[in-house]
């Protein structure tokens, strides 16, 4: 301790020390308690478990996927095109944005069309780019960045024309070029604004994944969701469903990380 | 002898879809070597437009800005520029802000980085050099600001109310500082302001605009019995008072 603290500090510290227990208290106990209602409500036949399922009859289909290593492939396909489609959106959000800032008649020009590509709703490529590029990874990935592309462009964008002119100005009077503005101003300035916009990409990657996988895979988390849905083993849909609760939560946790790990030099 | 500065009759307008705004109409001026300038008048009537003007970030419409008595165009003589706002950027430290000028220019070689250093020195940041500008006071911002644009050694500076973001207390004690440095340094010192104590505190000479579109109204040497008053010495003779009031009535005619 580097000083001794007041009691009335310590008192404080200790409150809010209490506090973050019993969130934590709280938190797990909620999740028992509804694993248990799950599970009771099936033992004692209040559900009936082949089609509601029950959390011993994932740990089993989870254990039994384990040991044939098909779970880990198709959760392995599933975060390898999440993260494929994520660093392409990432990229084509980052370049489209420069595009439309580097010129008022580009961004001017191209617009509506963005607008229009943003609201659309992109299930409805999924069948066409079937079509187009058949039934592969290909499809997957093209669908999930459609999903998120067009909004992330859009965001990004917005962002980089919120830029205060006093800043560009400075730069500018330093002789500065627009290549100066860029790479000192703009790019750094938006650091923040391009993480948070990485955090809403993630989950929609994730979503858009899952929409072609449902329609265009024979492996992954939302192939096996549609096939086993279709064979009704609903004991591998939940399993499935969980799995995906993971992954998402995981991703989302490692850019909070390292936003975390920026944000201490912003 | 030729001029520091010569402004002559600079004209701009601004455009846009609603109609043409003439902002500055036939202005001219000029400041020698040294001389510390202040241009006052009412909001609106195109005083950071000048600015922009003399220091070639926009285009005049028509006049003429020389520098030594080389157009501006031609000129290589370094103008630094500093804002209302300090605009220290949060992801540097004071020192890579600092630098910033020179990083842009590709100079930062050893010798110019050992004068950043001492300036850091000299204006009492030396401590504060690895420190986020989120850490330091709105004074001490604004001298890392100007450290940012003397690190480039501008002939010509070029001050667009640098001192207006501060609360009073800092501002007067600010424009004294900054003040003495430039004038310790030669530097030829153009500055806008809205504040007439700051303007009589400071400049050798005020120049007065108009309303829009601003026109020169007046140029009003100021001469105070002992030549190298600070501001605020300035602020305690005498004379300071009726060269206000006399800027004041100016301004209402």
């Amino acid at each position: 301790m580097k000083m001794q603290d007041s009691l009335a500090q310590q008192a404080f510290i200790r409150q809010q020390r209490h506090r973050r227990r019993l969130v934590a208290v709280c938190r797990c106990f909620l999740l028992v308690l509804l694993l248990g209602l799950w599970e009771g409500s099936a033992r004692i036949g209040l559900i009936d478990d082949f089609i509601f399922c029950s959390p011993s009859r994932v740990v089993l289909c989870f254990a039994d996927m384990l040991r044939d290593g098909s779970i880990l492939m198709h959760t392995g396909v599933t975060l390898l095109e999440t993260l494929l489609s994520f660093f392409l959106v990432l990229l084509i959000g980052l370049l489209g944005a420069l595009l439309l800032w580097s010129s008022r008649s580009i961004s001017e020009v191209l617009e509506p069309y963005l607008v229009m590509l943003n609201s659309l709703p992109k299930s409805a490529l999924a069948p066409i780019l079937i079509v187009w590029l058949g039934n592969n990874m290909k499809t997957i990935i093209v669908a999930a960045v459609s999903v998120a592309v067009f909004g992330s462009i859009l965001t990004l964008y917005n962002g980089f024309s919120g830029i205060d002119p006093d800043q560009i100005k400075l730069i500018y009077s330093l002789g500065g070029k627009r290549k100066d503005v860029l790479t000192k101003v703009l790019l750094p300035g938006s650091i923040p604004l391009i993480i948070s916009n990485m955090k809403v990409n993630i989950g929609l990657c994730l979503v858009g994944v899952i929409i072609g996988e449902f329609l265009a895979a024979n492996q992954g988390l939302g192939f096996l969701i549609i096939y086993g849905s279709q064979i009704f083993k609903m004991d591998m849909v939940v399993t499935s469903i969980v799995i995906l609760c993971i992954v998402s939560a995981i991703l989302y946790q490692g850019i909070t990380l390292l936003e975390k790990k920026i944000k201490r030099s912003f | 002898m030729t001029p520091k500065l010569e402004v002559s009759a600079l004209s701009y307008s601004y455009h846009t879809m609603d109609g043409e705004t003439q902002a500055l109409s036939n202005i001219s001026f000029t400041a020698d070597t040294g001389e510390f300038i202040a241009i006052v008048g009412p909001s609106g009537c195109g005083k950071s437009t000048l600015l922009s003007l003399i220091s070639g970030l926009l285009a005049p419409d028509e006049g003429t800005v020389r520098i030594d008595g080389i157009p501006l165009s031609e000129s290589r003589c370094n103008i630094g520029y500093m804002l209302q706002k300090d605009h220290l950027f949060e992801w540097r430290t004071i020192f890579s802000n600092a630098s910033l000028g020179l990083e842009i220019q590709h100079k930062l070689d050893k010798n110019h980085l050992e004068k950043l250093h001492t300036l850091m020195e000299t204006y009492g940041l030396k401590q504060f050099e690895e420190s986020r500008p989120s850490e330091l006071s709105g004074g001490m911002r604004q001298r890392a600001a100007l450290i940012r644009t003397l690190a480039l050694e501008p002939d010509l500076l070029l001050l667009d109310e640098p001192f207006s973001a501060l609360d009073y207390q800092t501002r007067l004690s600010v424009c004294d500082d900054i003040s003495t440095i430039i004038r310790n340094s030669k530097k030829t010192a153009v500055l806008i302001t809205h504040d007439l104590s700051e303007a009589v505190s400071a400049a050798d000479r005020i120049v007065i605009l108009t309303r829009r579109p601003g026109r020169i109204k007046a140029i009003l040497p100021i001469s105070f019995s002992k030549p190298d008053l600070s501001p605020l010495e300035r602020r305690n003779d005498p004379a300071f008072t009726s060269y206000f009031n006399e800027v004041w009535k100016i301004l209402q005619n």
